[in-house]
């Protein structure tokens, strides 16, 4: 049994009064593949922009890849993590919106370059061979001379995808990715990401309500509600066989809305 | 009264010197706008609170109180504190700090209507502030804002003649002292307005151009 890439220690994050992850606590195996389910409001977003460092946590300890996220020693104690630490750490990670977030002043293939050029010094025309690589990948080579304004959303969340596996982070994070998708454009970026999970050993963590997918992509499924994990397990046992009274009562609410298990 | 083209020709020299300080005034004072108003909206946007609020209330104060008492403060009242400014120097100082709080007004809409998304994507992909502000957020922000500075600058080029009150030799202030040597107002008057409107024709002209280049909405 390896070591996990994330392990998450107690961590509590507050937005002034409303309480919403109240002392969590997970661990994420290298190449695991995670879904994490749950109403709105279950807090289950907000961990993925924790891990991202959009948003700050209120107490806790945040382990990835071997060091801490929002802490990093100094003098032999545990202090708070400065920019640049945290900067260091980001390179780990890599994140796909649900609303694409596109630089839409770029074209497709300056997307994809800008940051590993900017941030990694990689020449443009190392930047461009690997950039056309991806876009490839997703389906969207032809593409890359066009503007994001131009494209159908399923084409940008592909091409956000492209633009965040540029960085090879270790780690992706995907949050509702289809959430903002016509429903005949949903199936063209699953494509895309059963063909990443299959392809790669990077560690997923996915955020969505598309049980179907979740089904078939995770190794695990986590039930999030009201800041806690209330189940955890294979995706067949939490489908088919949850034990929780609060899972069972989701996944029928989910069902009766029309989505496919 | 008729109009006499031999004054025209006549006083036409020294219109023009004044149009030249007119449109010197214009070009200094818009510069010191656009970085007087960088830093208020800088100020009010990132600085601690205090300083935000105290930069807030600076702005609404210069808004709210007329151009040509500031620039009479500037001029007339500076110098009992021992600041001596000269004339132009005034002018251009006082035109700067006024246009520069709407100046400020327009960054901070500018840079606000930057989704937030994009400071998110760019953080995902680990990009420094700075490249931030550089390669994501002012590309966005800035073309925006062109045809509302533009609108400014024409806005404070037609109050320049106010300068004349602080004895700067602009435009008016020529015209004034001419038709007040010779008893003739119709023709430097008459051509002070036309030199405006010619200039006002110009500036509206460039400014439906920069509106159509500028303006359209992109989507996120």
């Amino acid at each position: 049994m390896s070591e996990p890439i994330i392990r998450i220690d107690n961590i509590v994050k507050r937005y002034g009064p409303l309480t919403v992850l109240d002392g969590l606590s997970m661990e994420v195996l290298p190449g695991e593949k995670l879904a994490l389910i749950g109403p709105s409001g279950s807090g289950k977003t907000t961990i993925l922009r924790i891990l991202m460092t959009l948003e700050t946590i209120s107490d806790g300890f945040i382990q990835v890849d071997g060091e801490q996220l929002y802490h990093m020693k100094k003098a032999g104690s545990l202090i708070a993590a400065d920019e640049r630490h945290l900067h260091k750490m980001r390179e780990k990670i890599g994140m796909v919106f649900q609303h694409f977030n596109l630089f839409p002043h770029k074209c497709v293939l300056d997307n994809v370059t800008l940051a590993p050029m900017l941030t990694k010094g990689i020449a443009r025309a190392a930047a461009e061979k690997r950039a056309m690589e991806l876009l490839d990948m997703v389906g969207l080579a032809d593409k890359a001379k066009s503007m994001p304004a131009q494209l159908s959303g399923g084409q940008k969340q592909r091409v956000a995808i492209a633009r965040a596996l540029a960085l090879s982070p270790k780690i992706m994070l995907f949050d509702e990715v289809t959430s903002a998708l016509d429903p005949e454009l949903v199936e063209e970026v699953l494509n895309v990401m059963r063909k990443l999970a299959a392809e790669t050993d990077m560690t997923m963590l996915l955020v969505t309500h598309e049980m179907g997918f979740a089904h078939d992509f995770a190794d695990r499924v986590l039930f999030f509600d009201r800041g806690k994990i209330v189940e955890e397990g294979k995706p067949a046992d939490i489908f088919r066989h949850p034990k929780q009274e609060r899972t069972q009562t989701f996944l029928r609410k989910i069902i009766a809305a029309g989505h496919r298990v | 009264m008729e109009w006499d083209w031999e004054f025209v020709h006549q006083i036409m020299p020294t219109l023009l010197e004044g149009l030249q300080i007119t449109i010197l005034a214009t070009i200094l004072g818009a510069a010191v706008a656009a970085a007087v108003g960088l830093v208020f909206a800088i100020l009010r946007m990132v600085a601690p609170r205090p300083i935000a609020r105290a930069t807030s209330f600076a702005v609404e104060f210069i808004r709210g109180t007329p151009l040509l008492v500031q620039l009479y403060f500037i001029f007339y009242v500076l110098p009992d504190i021992g600041i001596r400014l000269p004339a132009l120097v005034a002018g251009v100082i006082g035109l700067g700090i006024h246009y520069g709080t709407y100046a400020a007004e327009v960054y901070r809409a500018g840079i606000e209507n930057v989704p937030r998304g994009q400071w998110e994507a760019a953080k995902a992909t680990n990009l420094t502030a700075r490249q931030t502000w550089i390669h994501v957020i002012l590309p966005q922000a800035i073309p925006p804002m062109i045809p509302a500075l533009a609108n400014y600058l024409i806005a404070m080029f037609k109050e320049t003649p106010l300068l004349s009150a602080i004895t700067v030799l602009e435009l008016m202030n020529q015209a004034k002292s001419i038709a007040n040597s010779n008893y003739r107002y119709i023709e430097p008057m008459t051509l002070v307005g036309v030199f405006f409107l010619i200039m006002s024709l110009i500036s509206v002209f460039f400014l439906r151009w920069l509106e159509e280049r500028y303006a359209r909405v992109d989507e996120r």
